[in-house]
C-alpha cells in the first residue's frame, strides 16, 4: 500500500517537472546497467525510470522498476537516488527500498581512457527484483525466492567505472564489488559496454527521426562469485543489445531485451526506460532562468 | 573489521571529494592548458554551408541552457560574443568542448561526437 502510493506520487511529481519545465533531449548514457565517464551537467536535475520485466519458466512474471533522480553537483560530481518496486503476477506490488549513489570524476580533462569512482549505500528489502546490477552468484533460482519484505538487505557498493569515446564509439567497463553490511562477504561483478550514434554529424534542419538521434549498441554484465569462491562457477551472464531513441526537446526512451547466456541466468530480459532531464532547476527555482 | 573497512572507504571518498571541491577555483585560464596540436587543429566544417545551421542547432539542445539561446550567457555562465572566444583558434574550441572546464563548471561534451562538437564551433566562430 505504501509502495503504491510513494510510487503514485513520484509519477506525479514526474509528470508535473515534464508539464511545467521545458527539457534538453540529451541524457546521461544509453544503458542500463553499465556506467559511462559521462556526468550530469551541473545544476541539471534527470528523472528517469528503469524498469525490467521478466517471465521465468519456474515462477510468476514480474515487473521491476527503479525511478531514478540524478543531478549534478559539479561538472566532476553526480548524486543519484533510486526509489525501487516491484510487482509480481498473481502476488502484489510493493515498495522496495532506495538507494543512495554518488559518482566522482577524478580526472578532470578526458583521457583515452577515464576512471570514474562509484559509491552507493542501498537500503532494500528482499523482495527487491530491479536487477540494477548482477553480482556474486546472483540467478534465477535465488531471484525466484526474492519475495520476503521483512528482509532488510543495507548493502554498499564501489565500482571503477572505465570510459572512453573514440571515433564515435562510447566503450565503457565496470567493475563491481557489492558488500551486505549484515556481515556477508564481498560480491563482485562486471558490465562492459558500447555504443554509437547512427549519424556522427548532425543535420542542419529541426527533426525528430534523425539518424543522429537513435543510438544503438550493446551490454554484457554478470557476476564474478565473492570473495570465498571467485570467478564464473554458479554465476548468471547476460549480453543485451540496447537502443536508444533521444527526442529533441524531450525524453529519452531506451529499450534493451537481455537473453541469458548460461542456465543460471533468466532466458530473456526485456529493460525499457524513460529519461527526462530539467536544465538548471536551481536557478528555475530561484527564477534566474 | 569490515565495519572498519566500510569506514575507511567512505572516509577516502569523502576526502578525495574534500580535495576535489578545494580544488574548483575558477582561473580562467584554460587557454593555456591547450596542447599545440590541438591549437592549431583545422574545423574540417569550415567550407560546408550547413555546418553553421547544424551547430546552432546542437547548441540549442546542448548549450543554451546555460549560455542562453542567443549565446549572450546566463547568470553566472558567460556570454560567448566575447574576446576570449573571437580569439580563439577553432581547435581551441573544439578542445574545450571535448574537454570541458570542469574546475569553473563547464562540463565535458565528450559525448557529442567529435563531428558534432566541430559544428558547434563553426556556429561559435558565426557569432563573431
Amino acid at each position: 500500500m505504501l509502495g503504491s502510493n510513494l510510487k503514485r506520487v513520484a509519477l506525479l511529481l514526474g509528470l508535473a517537472c515534464a508539464l511545467v519545465w521545458p527539457a534538453r533531449s540529451q541524457a546521461q548514457g544509453n544503458y542500463f546497467v553499465t556506467y559511462t565517464h559521462h556526468m550530469e551537467e551541473p545544476g541539471n536535475l534527470e528523472f528517469a525510470t528503469k524498469s525490467v520485466t521478466g517471465f521465468p519458466r519456474a515462477g510468476n512474471a514480474f515487473l521491476g522498476n527503479a525511478f531514478e533522480f540524478e543531478y549534478g553537483v559539479k561538472a566532476w560530481w553526480s548524486a543519484e537516488l533510486y526509489l525501487d518496486s516491484q510487482t509480481t503476477a498473481n502476488e502484489s506490488s510493493v515498495f522496495t527500498g532506495y538507494r543512495i549513489e554518488n559518482r566522482f570524476r577524478p580526472l578532470l580533462k578526458e583521457h583515452w581512457i577515464n576512471p570514474v569512482l562509484y559509491a552507493e549505500f542501498e537500503d532494500i528489502n528482499g523482495a527487491d527484483k530491479a536487477i540494477l546490477e548482477v553480482v556474486g552468484h546472483d540467478g534465477v533460482e535465488d531471484f525466484l525466492e526474492r519475495t520476503d519484505r521483512s528482509e532488510k538487505k543495507r548493502e554498499v557498493e564501489l565500482k571503477l567505472i572505465l570510459g572512453s569515446n573514440v571515433k564515435g564509439w562510447n566503450l565503457a567497463e565496470n567493475f563491481i564489488m557489492e558488500k551486505n553490511l549484515a556481515g556477508e562477504p564481498w560480491e563482485f561483478g562486471y558490465a562492459l559496454a558500447l555504443s554509437r550514434p547512427l549519424s556522427l554529424a548532425a543535420s542542419p534542419n529541426p527533426c525528430k527521426l534523425c539518424r543522429e538521434n537513435f543510438t544503438l549498441g550493446a551490454e554484457l554484465y554478470g557476476g564474478l562469485g565473492d570473495r570465498y569462491s571467485f570467478g564464473l562457477h554458479d554465476t548468471s551472464h547476460y549480453l543485451a543489445p540496447t537502443m536508444a531513441f533521444h527526442i529533441p526537446s524531450g525524453p529519452t526512451l531506451s529499450v534493451s531485451p537481455a537473453a541469458g547466456l548460461n542456465s543460471h541466468s533468466h532466458g530473456f530480459l526485456l529493460r525499457f526506460g524513460i529519461a527526462y532531464e530539467i536544465d538548471q532547476v536551481v536557478s528555475r527555482l530561484r527564477g534566474k532562468k | 573489521m569490515t565495519r572498519k573497512l566500510f569506514w575507511v572507504l567512505m572516509a577516502g571518498l569523502l576526502l578525495s571529494a574534500t580535495l576535489l571541491f578545494a580544488a574548483t577555483v575558477g582561473d580562467g585560464a584554460w587557454k593555456t592548458r591547450v596542447p599545440d596540436k590541438d591549437r592549431a587543429r583545422e574545423n574540417p566544417y569550415d567550407s560546408q554551408t550547413n555546418a553553421v545551421a547544424a551547430g546552432a542547432k546542437l547548441f540549442r539542445q546542448n548549450c543554451s541552457s546555460c549560455h542562453g539561446s542567443e549565446a549572450t550567457g546566463t547568470d553566472k555562465r558567460p556570454n560567448l560574443h566575447s574576446d576570449r572566444i573571437r580569439t580563439s583558434t577553432p581547435g581551441e574550441l573544439e578542445w574545450l568542448l571535448k574537454n570541458g572546464s570542469m574546475r569553473n563548471g563547464m562540463p565535458s561534451w565528450s559525448r557529442l561526437p567529435e563531428q558534432q562538437r566541430w559544428q558547434i564551433v563553426s556556429y561559435l566562430k558565426s557569432l563573431q
